[in-house]
Order: C-alpha cells, then structure tokens, then sequence
C-alpha cells in the first residue's frame, strides 16, 4: 500500500467512522448475538445459559409457531401481490394525460403517511361490524339477498382479508415509486410498438412491464420483507375488536397471531429471549429464501419478455 | 404516445375519481365522527353529518338527545304502585293495556315519535341526563348541523388518563413532547451523520470502500426482529430502558437507507467541483463542508422529512423501550388510551387519531414535491 493509498483509506474510515460503530453496535453484534442466544435458554433477568439446539426443536413442535407462520405467509402472500396490482393500476392511470394528475397523486399517496396507530384505531372503526363503515357500504348489496357483512376483525375467517384491505390503502409509497419508473420508459420504444400494430395490452405487456420490472422487483422484495414483520396493526388491533385477553393473544381463535407478534410475546412477555431469537432467525432464513426466490422469478420474466 | 381517445380519456377520468372516493373515504369517516357526540356514532342508518337536535322541555328549548324513536303507539305513564311507584315511563299499547289501573296516563304518544333527553354529560347512559321522560312527536324536533368540536379537548384530556390516579401528572402535552424530542433529535442526528458517511461513500477512493458499502445494503434485508432481543439487552445494559434515549440515540450512527439515498445525490456532483478545490489545498472536510453540503440541501430535507414521519409513526419502538407513562409518545399514548377504554368511545378515539395524524400531513402538504421527488429517487434503484 503507498503513502497515497494509506492516507486515503484514513480519510474514507474517518468519514464512515459512525456508521462503523453503528454498524457494529446496532446491527452486526444484534445479529451474532440473536444468532448465539437462538442457541441458548436465556431471559434477560438472568444470562444465557447454552442449550443447543432445544430452542429450534421446540420450535417444530409447536403449534402456534405453525399458526403464526402460516398467518404471517397467508397475508404476506395476499397483500403483497394485491398492493404491487393496485400501487401499478393507479400508477398507470395516472401516466396518462389526464386532468388534476397532481391532486389525485397526492390523494393516493397520504394514506402511507399516516401513522399506523392512528390508522389502525381508524380501520377499526371502519371494520366495526355493527356500526363501521365497511359494513354499512356493504349491506347496501347485501341486504337485498338477505345477506350481512361479516364482523370483520371478530371473525376468524375475516379478520386477515381485513388487514389486507387495510394495507391496500396504503400503497401510496409504491405507487409514487412506480409512475417514477413508469415516466422513465423511452417514448421511442411505444412508438415502435405502434408501427408494429401492437395493442394497448401488447404494449404494457412487452414495452411497458419490461422496463418497469427490476423498480417493480425492488419494491416487491421490500415490501415482502415488511410484510413478513407485520406487527403493529394487528397487536393494536386484534385486542381492541376482541376484547378481553392479550394484544398478543392474535385473536379471533388466533387468526391475527403473526409471526412477529407471537415473537414479540414469547421474548417480551414470558421473557423466553431465547426462544424468540431461535424465532427470529428462522424468520431471518425465510425471508432471505423468499427474497432469493422472488427476484429469481421476476428474472426469469424479464428475460422471457426481451 | 398517440393522444388517448375521448372516450379512453372519460373512462379514465370515471376510474380515478371512484378511486378516489374510495382513498379518501376513511378521512372523512376519521373526521365526520371525531366531531359527532357519541349516541350519533353508536346510530343506524350511519350517518356523516353531525346534527344537534333541539326541543322544548318544561316550557324552555333545549339541545336533547335522540334515545329511540316509538315504534308503536303507547303512552308516557305514571306508575302508581310497585317499586317504580311515583316514577315515570313508556308503555306499548299491549303493556299499557295489561297494566290497567297500576299505571296512570300521562300523555298518549304516537308512532314515530321520539324519546329524548336533556343533553347534559357527553357519556350515554348519564344518570344526571336521565331523569324525564319526554317523548316528543317528531316533527317538534329542530335539527340543525353542528360540529362537536368539544370532542378534540376531551378526548386530548382524557388521553392523559385518570390524572389523580397517576403518580406524575402527564397528558397530551407530555406526549407531544416526547414524540417531538424523538422526532427533532432523530431529524438532526439523521442529516449529520449521514451526510459525513455518505460522502465518504460516495466522494472518496479508498480500499475496500465499495465491498463495505455491498455489506452496508445487505444490513437492509435484515428484518428487525433478529436485531430486537440483543438491541434491547444493549440499552438495558447501559440502563437507558424507560428513557427516549434508544428512540433517537441510533439515528445519529448512521443508517443504510438514508447513506444509500445521500450517496446517489453526492455522486451527480460533478467531480470537478472537488478537484479544483483538491489543487487548492482545501482538506476534504472542508470540501465536503463548503462545496457539496450547500449543493445537497434537496436531499437532506428528504431524509429530514422521511425520518420526521419513520419516528412520528414509530410503534414498535416505543412499546419496547418505554416503561413509564411520562415517556410515552404521542402514537404509544393513544394505543394505552384505546385499550383502557375498549374502543367504545369513538368519537374521542377518531379526534385523538386526526390530531396525531395532522403533523405528518401538515408537513407533507407543505413539502409534497420534494417528498414524492424523494421517494421516486429511492425506489428505483437500478
């Protein structure tokens, strides 16, 4: 290494300097230290205490972490893919030329600014069977045939499709991110498309969707990667409809026990620190084999297209 | 692209605004019932204006309230015997005619009529509100829009809590102003440190430079639960647990999101810029201080506003670290708050909600263009 090279690696250190102590008090000992107590019996009254691998054999054996997860793949696996379908719908309505484009951007975009205590006190009102909202549109259609709306977040069956519409409303984010992409696709290429006779449909499918994919990919493994951590809404949220018990009881009958939530309780309530970091990792792996497949699926498609 | 014909252009136009009503609707619901008084939130058919009613009991007109309206025609009786002897009451024609001389007509009430009492409390079921029995027909109620705006200081005091019960005397006050210390010193600690880090990211050479900036973007796909057990041990180990401290301590080590977003406007700096004022002699620190900082003003209120809004929101957060009711924030407050009450109090709870929701939005009316231009910029990483 010369002198030169030796004196700009200081500089650089110097100017990072912050993120290296952040970096390792923050993040990187977090992540060593998960990983090692995944391995131990370890609350935070007394040290950890080594345990092999009891923590992730307890695991399988147990039946709420199943529920958990299988809560947790069932909304990510809904609202995700419905919230990149709308967030791209509104985005290419409105990559048109179309009067008060601004307005309705803003519009769309103010819901994902709200803070989620605030808007899950909201959609709680919404989803109120007897006097919210949501029933009250609905039975406009459905009383006719006899028929009422369910008690939403009451309901086993109904309180997941709740917090999925409720996270449709907030799609603000993608959509903003999307008609940015959408503004960059080359004029020229429609263009040519035209001259070859393609359709509307042909011309999102094989000029539009193409250039747009890798923006779409990015925030699709992000917003699968939030998704797969939903808390805040559900702990605040499955309590208040439901009454008596825990907010991190997940009810009704355990339909809104996530898989953070269930993470949370075991950590942060019975203390089983341990446990929650064996929970933690497996999350860890599953989002990073989700993340792995999601952008090698996308992929694929991309090539197909071009 | 071809001009879209006209009738793409209305059918467009029909989309966005059924759109749009949909988008907004929860708003106007927030808002609609944050200024009802309760019975009118607790009523069916739903309704979106709040309305006073008003009648004349005992020779004055007051504001009532609605109870029910008579389905069927009956009477306001005086019960002459039993336990109820002396009180007043409703009886359906089948009731009143079993009860035959026990009861004493007062007045005979028709069909449609309503029953309402005096508005004194703001709660149903008031026992000072309770005492007569007046069932009115119909049509000598007045009606007229009115906006409660009463609810907003009530339901602000009562987020507090039972103040006598609390050691420390805490309200909404102290809320606001710990969810703007966590805000504001996130806000700063958030610009600093990332415009140092950022430019040595993104201005200078050095060795192993971009394999450090990969592991950076990596620490992104790390989901936060991993991170929760050992961050928490971290605090409590320096004793900070029930303190603001862990809410806005982090902001100020950096973070890779915003590095990431102020690396990308660093390098669209012409390079020139810095040498030039490399062959002056000027130290990078001053380079970094005089020639890119007053340049870069777009971005660092983008990561001001984002991290603003990321700490307002923060729930979390909060919920871990904080013990004591005199560091709640304005977010952890209104859950405590919901959760004592059951959600029964809805307009209280819906003002509580607008008021902690009219800071972010404020702020982003103001800023929007840098806003959506901030967030378009972050997302499309190539």
């Amino acid at each position: 290494m010369t002198r030169q090279d030796r004196r700009s690696l200081r500089s650089g250190l110097a100017f990072t300097s912050l993120w290296i102590v952040g970096l390792a008090v923050f993040t990187a000992y977090p992540v060593v230290a998960s990983l090692f107590y995944s391995f131990c019996d370890y609350s935070i009254l007394k040290g950890p205490v080594w345990a092999g691998l009891e923590n992730y054999q307890q695991l399988v054996h147990d039946d709420l972490f199943w529920k958990s997860l299988r809560n947790t793949l069932f909304y990510a696996g809904l609202s995700v893919p419905l919230g990149t379908a709308v967030a791209l719908g509104l985005a290419l309505l409105l990559n048109q030329e179309v009067r008060g484009k601004s307005f309705y951007r803003l519009l769309f975009f103010m819901p994902s600014i709200v803070p989620v205590v605030a808007s899950a006190m909201l959609w709680l009102w919404i989803f109120n069977g007897q006097y919210g909202l949501m029933n009250a549109f609905l039975n406009l259609f459905l009383v006719p045939f006899g028929l009422h709306g369910p008690a939403w977040l009451a309901d086993p069956e109904w309180s997941k499709p709740a917090l999925i519409i409720m996270s449709l409303w907030s799609t603000g984010n993608a959509m903003v991110i999307y008609l940015a992409g959408l503004q960059n696709v080359p004029l020229e290429l429609y263009e040519a498309a035209e001259i070859d006779g393609a359709n509307a449909w042909h011309r999102f499918w094989h000029v539009t969707l193409p250039t747009i994919a890798p923006v779409v990919t990015f925030n699709g493994i992000m917003a699968l990667i939030s998704a797969m951590q939903i808390f805040a809404q559900a702990y605040i949220m499955s309590e208040a409809a439901n009454g008596n018990g825990n907010a991190s009881d997940g009810n009704p009958a355990r339909s809104t026990l996530f898989y953070t939530i269930y993470l949370f309780s075991n950590g942060f309530q019975d203390l089983k620190m341990g446990y929650a970091s064996a929970m933690a990792y497996v999350l860890f792996v599953i989002t990073a084999a989700l993340t792995w497949l999601a952008s090698r699926l996308t992929r694929g498609r991309q090539e197909d297209a071009i | 692209m071809p001009r879209p014909s006209l009738r793409s252009r209305i059918t467009t136009q029909v989309l966005l605004l059924a759109l749009s009503a949909a988008f907004v609707m929860p708003f106007v619901w927030l808002v609609s019932t944050s200024l009802k008084p309760i019975e009118q939130t607790l009523s069916l058919p739903i309704t979106f204006i709040p309305r006073a009613y008003y009648a004349t009991l005992g020779g004055q007109r007051r504001e009532v309230t609605l109870d029910f309206t008579v389905t069927q025609p009956g009477a306001v009786v005086r019960f002459l015997t039993g336990d109820d002897a002396g009180k007043a009451g409703f009886l359906g024609a089948p009731q009143l005619a079993a009860a035959g001389a026990t009861v004493a007509v007062v007045h005979p009430v028709a069909a449609g009529s309503w029953h309402v009492t005096q508005r004194l409390g703001d709660h149903l079921g008031d026992s000072r509100a309770a005492p007569l029995w007046d069932v009115i027909p119909r049509d000598q109620i007045e009606s007229r829009i009115k906006f409660r705006w009463a609810n907003y200081p009530e339901a602000l005091a009562a987020l507090g809590g039972d103040a006598e019960a609390d050691r420390h005397r805490v309200g909404f006050w102290t809320f606001l102003a710990n969810s703007l210390t966590v805000a504001v010193l996130g806000v700063i600690g958030t610009v600093i440190s990332n415009a140092i880090i950022a430019y040595g990211f993104a201005r200078l050479r050095w060795r192993g430079r971009d394999a450090f900036f990969a592991l950076t973007l990596a620490t992104m796909m790390v989901p936060f639960p991993v991170l929760m057990v050992p961050l928490y041990g971290v605090f409590r180990a320096f004793g900070l647990i029930g303190t603001l401290l862990p809410l806005w301590l982090p902001a100020w080590f950096g973070s890779a999101f915003n590095i990431f977003l102020m690396r990308q406007f660093f390098r669209t700096i012409p390079e020139e810029l810095s040498e030039a004022a490399r062959i002056d002699g000027c130290s990078e620190w001053r380079i970094f201080w005089r020639i890119i900082i007053p340049l870069s003003t777009p971005v660092l209120v983008v990561a001001a506003l984002f991290h603003f809004i990321y700490a307002w929101n923060d729930f979390l957060g909060p919920l871990l670290y904080l013990t004591r009711k005199d560091t709640y924030t304005l977010a952890i407050a209104l859950q405590s708050y919901e959760s004592q009450t059951g959600g029964i109090q809805w307009h209280y709870l819906m003002a509580a909600s607008a008021v902690t929701i009219l800071p972010v939005i404020v702020l982003f009316l103001f800023a929007q263009k840098t806003f959506i231009r901030g967030i378009a910029t972050t997302g499309s990483k190539g």
